[in-house]
């Protein structure tokens, strides 16, 4: 890959209440408009108000999958954000905050090698009505310092406030403007000046590099999308009508997006009591004929397994999206974990088959919300999507047509039409006895569908029974389906050259950071590449030995402290790992910190 | 003709209205009887239980209705009760315990032209389920929970359940259950209810009208119907109940729709209980306020490519 001429982060910070992610958002939406590929993180407390929150924007003109560190322009709304963020960044980075802020030193932060540009936000937002549009006089300031048009930003702020009467937007508008003219002219004045250094030697530089110019490189329609609005998007094409949920941060904005549009696409969503009741409704759902979905968080799942359970004894298609969180219990809520791979493959008493896929990228989260339905229909039992804070919350650009209904395939599984039906001369036997396992389903509502599912153990014909053929016949037939949907499963996906001496071996989220990490490695004469999984439960055996079998020296890297899917393999395959890398304090290893870990666990040679 | 057009007399008299696309849906073709219903599996409950008087009433009420076996969809719980769907021919769904309630309305959300009856008893209903109670109570959504309440736990031998007298002796409460038993007309009330009433298995024929009833209510009906458990429950006993039950309808001024009336009937729990609509009322249905619904039709019904080509384009274009 050719390695990027433009590679900036941006972060604005303050308190919650104050609009961070919003501006965050309509930032990065504009940078993307303005040809620049963007990759958005997300990092805030469970609060509404106060505490420090920030949005962090990385910019680039090559494919963004992860974002990085260290900042290279900071929009700071509050003097903390100052205080939190200086030592995070890079040198000759610039600090955009406002001029009142009385407990700033200066003089500290140019002795960091930053420059430092407090900036009257306050002021111009007041003169044009209100102090509110602060974050906006931040965002006018930092187009005039990166030297982005202003255009993509007005269109943005045009999108985002058209609604609330022209008055709110034109106000808007005229602080942006005035906010990017003070910032042009001031830079304009301290390069006439020629003060100051370089900011390599600690000197405050005079002139701000970090220049990304007036539009990027990048053509045609973008969008920028994060993995909860993608898989929305797939559940959506793949015909999910169905949705029940309990709020539960971070699944909550993927339940939202479907109630939102809900009267539009047909899809019949229900805010319910509790999570019990969510997965409950889906499993109902699911038996009258709908394709139907829940999403949650860790602790919501947890309330869920009974239901799960339940799902599989009935072989009803279901699908589960677990955002999931740092736990164990409240945990982290609003923070990222790879902590809840090894519950989902075991939750609920007995055994019974399910499906677990967690998607890498934005483009998996997609695809991963219409074949989901089609695993679960193909082989009739719950699939669990297994995302997290991250993924579920970062933005992404793709062209705009990249998540394309017209490369979904749905797939309903063994049903029987309503001439099927019509057409059988022997008693229908919902579980009859296959080599596959999965038994023709009928959707209730024909005279020769009648029958009635049982979380007993039960027979072909669907009656409770206790007698040892018809148990032992029924528990082969559900578990026959594991081997049957083993070869429906991919296996693992390679990036990077062929034959590394260290492979990094991950799932989920991790795709992006452990991605930009290889082509870093790469780029320092490191060999490293990555084996990436994202079909985790049941894990495709031969295709998963096949890859292993190229693997020289594996390293694990992971979310979470006990190196779960690193167990999982081990499990399944035998295979053990050199070593891994865990992290598990809810925030998402960057590429910078995996090579780091790297060195440590292999040496530097690696 | 089936009944479906005719008042319930003993039950209350107000004009029934027939479920979209539910009661009376038979096509108008074959004339639907309880024996539609029979099925080769023989219940495994004691000689004696009030459940076999239920599952007689249910038969006959949705015979009564027109309703076929493969029209109604019959959601239940656990316990001895919530084994009804395995001795009836007829869609059917024993979920988990305390769960059918939301089970159905996924259901009957994916599903709304088809009949939904919740068949659980006192422990789903009102303890482990008494969350998803509430809330469907409030809900209005169009389905029928008849409870067999019998005061106590028996499917697992004999343990004091949420509607156990004070001081009734269990295996759990060997000093006597602690708590006042919840009173589920009273709580269906307070928690917004449409339609509350009771019923009593040594009364039958007045049950089966009940039952018709709460079937073509728009909207959740509750029927708690009070089911001797001849093995487990020697207080509540046929006896105990058929000296207390009285008939609502028979009193002087009777008027289900007021609540104030209503108010007191379902507090009403001693020496004297009302069986009968103790309360009626009509509101919008849950599902009537579904726009996806009501612009798309139900999710069960779901085609390939139904989703037109500018909504999705809409929805996507808002990522720009």
């Amino acid at each position: 890959m050719t390695p990027a001429t433009v590679d900036l982060t941006v972060t604005i910070g303050g308190d919650a209440g104050q609009g961070i992610e919003s501006s965050g958002t309509a930032f990065a939406r504009a940078l993307m408009r303005a040809g620049w590929h963007i990759f958005t993180m997300v990092d805030y407390r469970s609060r509404i108000r106060g505490g420090h929150n920030f949005y962090q924007i990385r910019v680039s003109d090559r494919p963004l999958y992860s974002h990085s560190d260290p900042v290279h322009l900071l929009l700071a709304m509050t003097e903390e954000t100052l205080k939190i963020h200086l030592d995070n960044l890079a040198p000759g980075a610039a600090v955009i905050y406002d001029e009142g802020f009385k407990r700033v030193d200066r003089a500290e932060i140019e002795a960091a090698g930053v420059l430092a540009f407090p900036a009257p936000l306050s002021r111009l937002a007041a003169r044009h009505g209100s102090k509110v549009m602060m974050n906006t006089a931040a965002l006018g300031a930092a187009a005039g310092l990166l030297g982005v048009d202003l255009e993509p930003i007005a269109s943005v702020i045009h999108d985002n406030f058209g609604r609330k009467g022209s008055r709110v937007a034109e106000a808007n508008q005229e602080v942006l403007r005035e906010a990017r003219d003070w910032a042009a002219a001031e830079l304009a004045r301290r390069e006439g000046g020629q003060a100051g250094g370089n900011g390599q030697d600690g000197q405050a530089p005079s002139a701000f590099r970090y220049r990304l110019g007036p539009r990027g490189p990048v053509t045609g329609r973008r969008m920028a999308i994060h993995g909860n609005h993608a898989l929305a998007l797939g559940a959506v094409a793949g015909g999910c009508r169905f949705a029940a949920a309990y709020p539960m941060t971070p699944g909550t904005s993927l339940f939202e997006f479907l109630t939102a549009h809900s009267h539009r696409t047909g899809v019949v969503t229900k805010h319910a009591e509790d999570e019990i009741a969510a997965m409950c409704m889906v499993v109902g759902a699911a038996h009258a004929g709908a394709r139907a979905l829940t999403t949650t968080s860790g602790g919501g799942f947890s309330l869920m397994v009974e239901a799960l359970g339940m799902a599989g004894m009935v072989e009803l298609p279901v699908v589960i999206v677990v955002a999931q969180r740092g736990g164990p219990s409240t945990g982290l809520p609003t923070r990222t974990e790879q902590g809840d791979l090894l519950f989902a493959v075991h939750a609920s008493q007995g055994e019974f088959p399910r499906i677990v896929l967690a998607p890498g990228t934005i483009e998996d989260c997609f695809e991963a919300g219409w074949r989901a339905f089609n695993l679960a229909e193909s082989f009739q039992c719950p699939v669990i999507i297994l995302t997290d804070q991250y993924l579920a919350s970062s933005l992404r650009d793709l062209p705009a047509g990249a998540l394309d209904r017209r490369g979904v395939v749905i797939d309903r599984g063994p049903v029987l039409t309503a001439s099927d039906l019509d057409a059988l001369a022997e008693p229908y036997l919902r579980f009859r006895d296959t080599p596959s396992g999965v038994s023709p389903r009928a959707i209730p509502g024909h005279p020769k569908g009648v029958y009635a599912l049982t979380t007993d153990e039960h027979d072909e014909e669907s009656h409770i029974t206790e007698e040892i053929g018809s148990r032992v016949q029924q528990m082969a037939k559900r578990m026959r389906k594991l081997d049957s949907a083993a070869a429906a499963m991919r296996g693992p996906r390679w990036y990077g050259p062929p034959d590394a001496e260290v492979t990094l071996i991950c799932w989920g989220s991790l795709y992006g950071p452990c991605r930009d990490a290889v082509d870093r490695a790469a780029a320092a004469g490191r060999s490293v590449n990555m084996l990436h999984f994202s079909d985790l439960w049941p894990l495709p055996e031969d295709e998963v030995n096949m890859a292993l079998a190229m693997v020289n020296r594996a390293v694990a890297v992971e979310q979470n402290y006990s190196g779960q899917f690193a167990r999982l393999l081990r499990m399944v395959t035998g295979f053990e790992v050199e070593a891994t890398l865990n992290k598990f304090d809810g925030r998402q290893f960057t590429p910078g910190e995996i090579l780091e870990g790297l060195e440590e666990a292999v040496g530097a040679h690696a | 003709m089936p009944e479906t057009a005719r008042g319930g007399g003993a039950a209350g008299g107000a004009p029934g209205a027939a479920r979209p696309g539910g009661g009376g849906a038979n096509g108008g073709t074959a004339r639907v009887t309880p024996k539609d219903f029979d099925s080769e599996h023989r219940p495994t409950w004691c000689p004696g239980c009030g459940d076999y008087a239920i599952l007689t009433a249910i038969k006959k009420t949705l015979a009564d209705l027109g309703i076929a076996p493969h029209q109604v969809m019959i959601i239940s719980g656990i316990g001895c009760g919530s084994k009804l769907p395995d001795y009836i021919h007829a869609n059917g769904f024993m979920t988990i315990h305390g769960r059918p309630l939301a089970v159905a309305t996924g259901f009957r959300l994916a599903n709304p032209e088809m009949t939904v009856l919740v068949v659980d008893g006192d422990g789903d209903a009102y303890g482990i389920g008494g969350n998803h109670f509430i809330h469907t109570c409030r809900r209005n959504i169009n389905l029928t929970h008849i409870v067999q309440n019998n005061q106590i736990y028996a499917l697992t031998k004999g343990q004091y359940s949420p509607t156990s007298e004070q001081g009734f002796v269990t295996t759990t409460s060997p000093d006597g259950a602690p708590e006042r038993p919840v009173l589920p007309t009273a709580l269906a009330f307070a928690a917004g209810a449409t339609f509350i009433a009771r019923a009593f298995a040594g009364r039958p024929q007045h049950m089966v009208e009940v039952m018709k009833e709460a079937v073509r209510h728009p909207g959740y009906a509750l029927v708690d119907v009070m089911q001797p458990c001849v093995t487990f429950n020697k207080l509540n006993t046929y006896e105990w109940y058929d000296q207390r039950a009285y008939d609502a309808a028979a009193e002087p001024g009777y008027d289900p729709a007021d609540p104030v009336q209503a108010w007191e009937r379902v507090n009403q729990w001693g020496d004297r209980i009302p069986i009968g609509i103790l309360y009626r009322t009509v509101r919008p249905t849950y599902e009537e306020g579904v726009r996806a619904l009501q612009r798309h039709g139900p999710p069960a019904r779901w085609t390939e490519r139904d989703l037109p080509g500018e909504v999705w384009d809409a929805m996507v274009e808002a990522f720009t």
